[in-house]
């Protein structure tokens, strides 16, 4: 810190002084965690956007080397803890893929049908917290009581509300509970009707709008440069659902469309979201009734190892694409893992589209941005 | 001229587009039976978990104060955070056999992630995930638990 504002002060006869530096967190509600950035102001207007990670580092590449291949999946939950399941699942299929094993038809769908439901406790999360940030409280209150109904089905079949730790490698810890699809079912009934409330409540909102539409734009050609996945890079037109490109469990099964904006600014980051979950009811429609008979897990050795070599499999996380990349000497314990998470991408394309917006719309692009620093830290 | 009522039109569709979001507001305040709020420390004596909920790590153990455990240690090797010792001792049975048993099955409630693999992974299913969710203690120590009863022993016909 000291340094940068030697740096600043040195170049003082550049900068006009009324322009003056800003941490915005790492303590700020709006950055929805630990994530500091620090904003070079002019009165109101952003000039440069420097964002500082690491104040959640918890070491989870490395503390993965000394566990086992089954133990891993239960400390990927705590990097992205709004994809719990979809994290579990890329380390579980990276696995399986070096193993090469092919684990049984039901495990496929029941695995796809919690990605789905997760995507949609993720987006109605980010629905509602990205609500309070521009200033629409009720939101926030909706979306947390329509999530809880999620978080009940998670916790009747897998015991766990937010940390799921439902995947193992070769299959799920547990049978479906025997109430799961009528439970789903009802869900899907009752979302159904909640969802057009959504748009009622805020998208159709003139105040939220005016905050939204055509505030930090993000051009197709600087999303693929900055290596934009997920809900965010779709918004600017970058075709990257690896749900459809590189298609794994059961989602090669089931017809979906996959969504693209065109204009890549806030509105449009917001409106492919609430497309997103639409899609989302309809794929988990599609396989809730045929989830097939068969084993919820294949009989794995007690001590998986793998053969030496390096693996790297793919996911799409409710925020873009999530890597594993797991290199191994044939020992029971991995010699290095690395995870490509997707925030830590999208957040550095924040100083590129924030520049010369109002610090209020800076507010208003992170939150549409949906980051999660735990997963952005690793 | 066009423009005025342009930007009458559009004063009147932003009142018109905020009542919309009124309306559902309205909607649940006028309907409050449809409210889904717990009254948590209240309700404490109704409150059911689900059935896997996992609490914390327990031992059940029957009438006779025997339980299941053999002391194998599998549990503690699949722990990822090591929030299970497992204290073995030896015995000499009325065949004048040498037998490990199991002398304290230690588990650090404060270290436990709740992953479920302990539970998972035991051949004999001794331990159990709980209901209990209450996990606060005024001092450190009060965490560390001895999972096996004083004076329990393993349960007839359970294969080491």
């Amino acid at each position: 810190m000291a340094e940068i504002i030697e740096k600043f002060i040195s170049t003082t006869d550049q900068i006009k002084t009324d322009e003056y530096l800003v941490n915005m967190g790492p303590q700020h509600p709006s950055t929805h965690g630990v994530l500091r950035l620090l904003v070079k102001l002019e009165g109101e207007i952003v000039h440069n956007v420097e964002p500082h990670v690491g104040y959640i580092h918890s070491g989870i590449e490395k503390m993965t080397e000394s566990l086992t291949y089954p133990q891993i999946p239960h400390l990927t939950d705590r990097m992205d803890y709004l994809s719990a399941h979809m994290n579990n699942e890329a380390v579980c299929l990276c696995v399986e893929n070096a193993l090469q094993v092919e684990v049984p038809e039901r495990v496929k769908y029941i695995r796809t049908i919690f990605d789905e439901l997760q995507r949609l406790a993720s987006h109605q999360l980010w629905w509602c917290a990205s609500g309070m940030d521009l200033g629409a409280l009720t939101a926030f209150f909706y979306g947390l009581r329509d999530r809880e109904d999620i978080l009940d089905i998670f916790e009747e079949t897998c015991g766990a509300r937010l940390t799921l730790n439902y995947t193992v490698p070769g299959g799920v810890m547990f049978d479906i509970h025997p109430n799961f699809q009528r439970k789903v079912k009802a869900f899907i009934t009752k979302f159904k009707k909640i969802l057009p409330e959504y748009d009622k409540l805020l998208t159709g909102n003139i105040i939220f709008q005016n905050r939204t539409k055509g505030v930090g734009v993000l051009s197709k050609e600087d999303a693929i440069a900055f290596g934009v996945t997920g809900p965010t890079g779709r918004a600017s037109g970058f075709s990257c659902d690896v749900r459809k490109h590189h298609p794994y469990s059961a989602y090669p099964l089931v017809k979906f469309e996959e969504k693209l904006g065109t204009d890549g600014d806030s509105f449009m980051r917001w409106k492919l979201r609430m497309d997103e979950m639409w899609e989302s009811l309809h794929i988990i429609e599609q396989l809730i009734d045929n989830i097939p008979e068969g084993d919820y897990a294949l009989k794995m050795k007690g001590v998986i190892k793998l053969p030496e070599g390096e693996f790297y499999q793919r996911v799409e996380t409710a925020r873009g694409e999530l890597g594993v990349y797991i290199v191994s000497d044939g020992k029971k314990n991995p010699y290095r893992v690395k995870f490509r998470s997707p925030g830590f991408s999208n957040l550095f394309t924040i100083n590129h589209i924030a520049k010369n917006w109002k610090i209020a719309d800076l507010v208003a692009i992170m939150a549409t941005f949906d980051l999660v620093i735990p997963d952005i830290d690793r | 001229m066009k423009s005025f009522f342009a930007y009458i039109a559009e004063i009147f569709s932003a009142i018109w587009s905020l009542l919309t979001g009124m309306k559902v507001t309205a909607k649940y305040f006028f309907t409050p039976w449809k409210n889904v709020t717990q009254q948590y420390p209240e309700n404490r004596d109704t409150l059911v978990m689900y059935e896997r909920f996992r609490g914390e790590v327990i031992m059940p153990h029957n009438e006779n104060n025997e339980h299941k455990c053999t002391g194998c240690g599998i549990c503690e090797i699949n722990c990822p955070n090591g929030s299970i010792e497992i204290i073995s001792k030896s015995i000499v049975n009325e065949e004048g056999k040498k037998k490990r048993v199991i002398d304290q099955h230690i588990y650090h409630l404060s270290m436990c992630t709740f992953c479920n693999l302990c539970v998972k992974t035991c051949p004999s299913d001794a331990i159990v995930m709980g209901q209990n969710f209450e996990h606060a203690y005024w001092n450190r120590t009060s965490m560390t638990k001895v999972l096996n009863q004083p004076g329990s022993k393993i349960m007839e016909g359970i294969k080491e």
